[in-house]
């Protein structure tokens, strides 16, 4: 019974791409093409990822006969090549650390294998130095981010390119490049560092220094994105209710960027826990005992004592895959804004 | 009939689309599936144009069988409501895809393309790119496109949804007399109803997968075949126990035979009509009474709040 | 939501933010630019076309491209299935790719060689071979391509697909003149990072390439045996090539991307 009303039919109001079948269209917006990898690292940092809200349901199945055979091919294709490539070396890591060697065998071996006190040693340095890089990086990183985003200034383009650099940049060419800056001996600040017997190669700060350099970029990216897109009207908003820069920032910007934050952090430690190449130059001091957790991969292995190699490497496997899971879950926070 | 449906059924899980569909589409004729959202007009256009498959029933177009056919090889222009552009070609290229696949010779594929760039408006923009279009650029872009492998029957899917209104009124218009001159059978879905009254030859009405009616916009909107193609249709009231049209209501200041009293309670005007809302005083307790008169008609009958008045029928619906 | 000038507070905070930059990144990479050419330009030239370093450069190089290329048709192939196909555990897929992203490269390296080297089950030993440096580069540029490709393909509705096959297209047809100039952009940026990863990989190449010179010796381990043998200005030379071609690279992705989204 259709009640008395002015409404002629139903309306032909905006359309809000309201359609016959469930779950198709959804509201019509312009597709930003972007170029920029959806997970973890490398890429310039400017566009951001419109998450598309026109997800029409993904493939017809069945739909054209001959594309069903098209379909399997290359499913078994993909699932092929990944497990040759990453699932079975993987996983053989796995068994291997687990194997029996000689006379010890299965867990036990792995046991002994760890509790050797350089293993204590390396994964400490590991941790130190990777804690120290990703703090600073989400210091620096959060300042130069509101920086970038929210002021203008000369060079903020260039600014904004050069903090990519760090991703593209070889490993070895890192250590090099600092070992020819800070190391003591010829290094350009050598002189200096001397007379204030600061030694940074050779030394922790110096893998504290590499291990930042790589990992730089990670959090910055993964801010910048999100304060472009949340604007400054809350900003303004408070402040124009009376609070202050500081309480605006803790109380405002903060939570809003939180799960990028938290994100960048994980993928900078995950980055910094895996650092090799750039590490093993600015250590290469005779004098200098130290070893991180994949220089001792190496290391172990170049010595062939493949055992503890692999148990070193199952650890840092562990850490990479807790640290992929974490970040696999933590991405639907990051991408939902309330 | 250019295009003969018999004994479609369609269901996405436990939602049933479409349930036992048969229709005739007259052959050149510009023909409109009208309904509410979720009724499943877009889904049967879809099936026509092969772009899904019905689970049971049957697909005719222009006398050959198409229900097994894939959508290459029906031969139906589709126009999209969001448009659909190959965003990296020019408004040319596009046009000229489905001439291309049929790998028609370049001199002749420049002509059609030019000829239908005229057609459409848009030679101009020939060498553009569709993000440089507005919407309604685009739309006209995708019609060419359609229009140019010559198709038997031409499709479109609420093609001026994602307009804005003005926009829309114009290519409604611009369609209709497209088709003037094109002839080409032409089905369109909307639920916009005063869209299909304005551009259609023939309505199809069409809610919760089932046809209510099929006729001529005159045919639907004085005879409707239920209450739900009555309402769908255009404005209603409740009187007397009976849902009829406002503006079949007649007024008067005195009693007439047949009439009954009530009050003004409430006048807008909207442009060159007036609005009433009249509480009947038999029935206090009923929502009011919608009648539509002319201003004229307002202001010589002296209509305003607060006066006594007597609705009747038209002598017509008695 | 236009950006402010800099306020004095900001301006400190931006000469601290420069300074701390200048001094983790800046300042040591100019350390090799100036360490290269130290010597002036002919010693730089020299170094580069030694018979032995430059063959380390071209293998670098060659063996990034093919890499690369491997890599942008199987990265296009997964990143289809991830956003097409549906079967159950795809989701683990997903974890799967980014592994060689979360992976220390050096343990990349051992865990290619459980399946590939000395000890493997398949009886293949890929050690000082160029097919095992390939296998590296292939193994730590997986993800570049599929991460690029996939959001495109995401947000690539099939209306469009759905409009050439009503205009005649076959779905081969389809995907060559649709999807794939509109995938192409993200592609190439893919290929792009991943060739400039592959030129610059090192931990997974130390335990796999044995270094053989004219053979197996990349640019990455070159410089690591310049450094070494003390010979700064050369690693640094090889280094600035290295850093020259990424920076290239950089470059054109940037150019690309302002393209693209002029393109809409």
């Amino acid at each position: 019974m259709a009640d008395t009303s002015w409404s002629t039919g139903l309306t032909t109001g905006p359309t809000a791409g309201v359609t016959d079948a469930p779950a198709r269209h959804g509201s019509p917006t312009d597709q930003q093409s972007t170029i920029r990898p959806g997970v973890t690292p490398p890429a310039t940092a400017s566009v951001p990822v419109k998450p598309s809200t026109r997800n029409r349901k993904a493939g017809g199945a069945g739909r054209n006969g001959g594309g069903h055979v098209v379909r399997i091919l290359l499913r078994l294709l993909v699932i092929g090549y990944l497990f040759f490539l990453v699932v079975w070396p993987v996983s053989l890591v796995v068994l291997r650390t687990f194997a029996p060697v000689n006379d010890t065998g299965g867990f036990d071996a792995f046991l002994t294998r760890i509790s050797d006190p350089a293993f204590g040693y390396a994964f400490g340095l590991t941790l130190t130095a990777a804690l120290w890089a990703v703090g600073l990086n989400a210091v620096f990183g959060l300042g130069i981010s509101l920086l970038l985003v929210r002021y203008s200034f000369p060079g903020r383009r260039l600014l904004s390119a050069l903090v990519d650099l760090p991703m593209s940049v070889s490993p070895v060419v890192v250590g090099l490049a600092l070992v020819l800056a800070y190391s003591s001996n010829q290094g350009w600040f050598g002189p200096l560092l001397e007379s204030l017997d600061w030694q940074i190669i050779f030394s922790t700060p110096g893998i504290v220094l590499a291990t930042t350099f790589v990992s730089l970029p990670l959090v910055i990216r993964e801010i910048v994105p999100v304060l472009q897109e949340i604007g400054t009207e809350q900003e303004l908003a408070a402040r124009s209710l009376g609070a202050g820069a500081v309480q605006t920032f803790l109380r405002i910007t903060l939570p809003a960027i939180k799960w990028a934050l938290v994100y960048g952090v994980v993928l900078s430690l995950a980055r910094a826990l895996g650092e090799f190449g750039a590490v093993k130059i600015v250590s290469q001091g005779a004098s200098f005992n130290g070893e991180t957790a994949t220089l001792l991969v190496a290391n172990r292995y170049g010595n062939f004592d493949e055992a503890s190699a692999y148990a070193a490497a199952f650890l840092l496997v562990l850490i990479a895959i807790t640290a992929l899971v974490v970040v696999t879950i933590l991405r639907p926070s990051k991408e939902h804004r309330s | 009939m250019s295009i003969t449906v018999s004994q479609v059924n369609k269901n996405f899980g436990d939602f049933v689309a479409l349930q036992d569909i048969n229709l005739d589409i007259p052959t050149g004729q510009l023909t409109a599936l009208l309904g509410p959202s979720g009724g499943g007009k877009s889904t049967l256009l879809r099936i026509i144009a092969g772009l899904e498959n019905a689970d049971s029933g049957s697909i005719t177009i222009s006398g050959r069988e198409a229900t097994h056919l894939p959508a290459q090889k029906r031969n139906v222009g589709f126009v999209f409501q969001h448009y659909a552009a190959f965003k990296h070609m020019t408004v040319a290229k596009n046009i000229a895809f489905g001439l291309e696949i049929r790998k028609l010779p370049k001199a002749r594929i420049k002509e059609k393309v030019d000829s239908l760039l005229e057609l459409v408006h848009l030679t101009q923009f020939a060498g553009r790119l569709p993000a440089q279009l507005s919407g309604g650029q685009r739309q006209r872009m995708a019609l060419a496109r359609a229009l140019a492998i010559e198709p038997s029957v031409l499709l479109l899917d609420e093609p001026f949804g994602a307009l804005d209104a003005k926009v829309r009124k114009e290519l409604r218009d611009w369609l209709r007399r497209l088709h003037d001159e094109v002839h080409v059978t032409t089905l369109f879905v909307t639920h916009d109803q005063e869209e299909a009254l304005e551009v259609a030859d023939n309505i199809v009405v069409i809610n919760q997968g089932r046809v209510e009616q099929v006729g001529t916009p005159d045919e639907l909107y004085d005879q409707p075949a239920n209450d739900f193609v009555l309402g769908f249709l255009g404005p209603v009231t409740e009187f007397q126990g009976r849902l009829v049209r406002p503006h079949d209501l007649e007024i008067f200041r005195i009693e007439t035979p047949g009439s009954v009293a009530g009050r003004i309670v409430r006048s807008t005007r909207v442009g060159f009509e007036v609005r009433l809302e009249v509480q009947l005083q038999a029935t206090p307790e009923a929502p009011p009474v919608n009648v539509v008169v002319t201003r004229g008609e307002a202001r010589s009958l002296g209509l305003t709040v607060g006066g006594t008045v007597f609705l009747g029928l038209q002598p017509a619906l008695v | 939501m236009k950006p402010d000038t800099l306020t004095r507070p900001a301006a400190a905070g931006l000469g601290l933010a420069l300074l701390w930059f200048s001094i983790l990144v800046l300042i040591p990479l100019a350390a090799i630019v100036l360490s290269s050419t130290a010597g002036g330009w002919q010693q730089f030239i020299g170094t580069i076309t030694d018979p032995q370093t430059f063959a380390a450069l071209r293998l670098t190089i060659l063996q990034a491209l093919g890499a690369a290329l491997v890599n942008v048709v199987l990265g296009t192939a997964i990143a289809w299935v991830l956003v097409r196909d549906r079967f159950p555990g795809k989701a683990v897929l997903e974890v799967i790719i980014d592994i060689p992203f979360a992976l220390p490269t050096i343990v990349a390296g051992l865990v290619l060689l459980s399946l590939y080297g000395p000890e493997s089950p398949l009886g293949i030993n890929v050690v000082n071979t160029q097919q095992g440096i390939f296998l590296a580069l292939l193994f730590v540029t997986l993800p570049f391509v599929v991460r690029t490709v996939q959001p495109v393909l995401l947000e690539l509705d099939q209306d469009v697909e759905e409009a050439a096959a009503s205009l005649g297209a076959s779905r081969f047809t389809t995907f060559r003149r649709v999807m794939l100039p509109a995938l192409m952009p993200a592609i190439t940026a893919g290929a792009s990072l991943a060739f400039a990863r592959a030129i610059s990989e090192f931990g997974a190449l130390v335990l796999i390439s044995g270094n053989t010179p004219f053979v197996t010796e990349v640019a990455s381990l070159k410089i690591l045996k310049f450094i070494e043998s003390d010979n700064r200005a050369a690693a640094a030379s090889v280094a600035l090539v290295l850093l020259v071609v990424s920076l290239a690279v950089l470059i054109a992705l940037d150019i690309l991307q302002r393209k693209v989204a002029r393109r809409g």
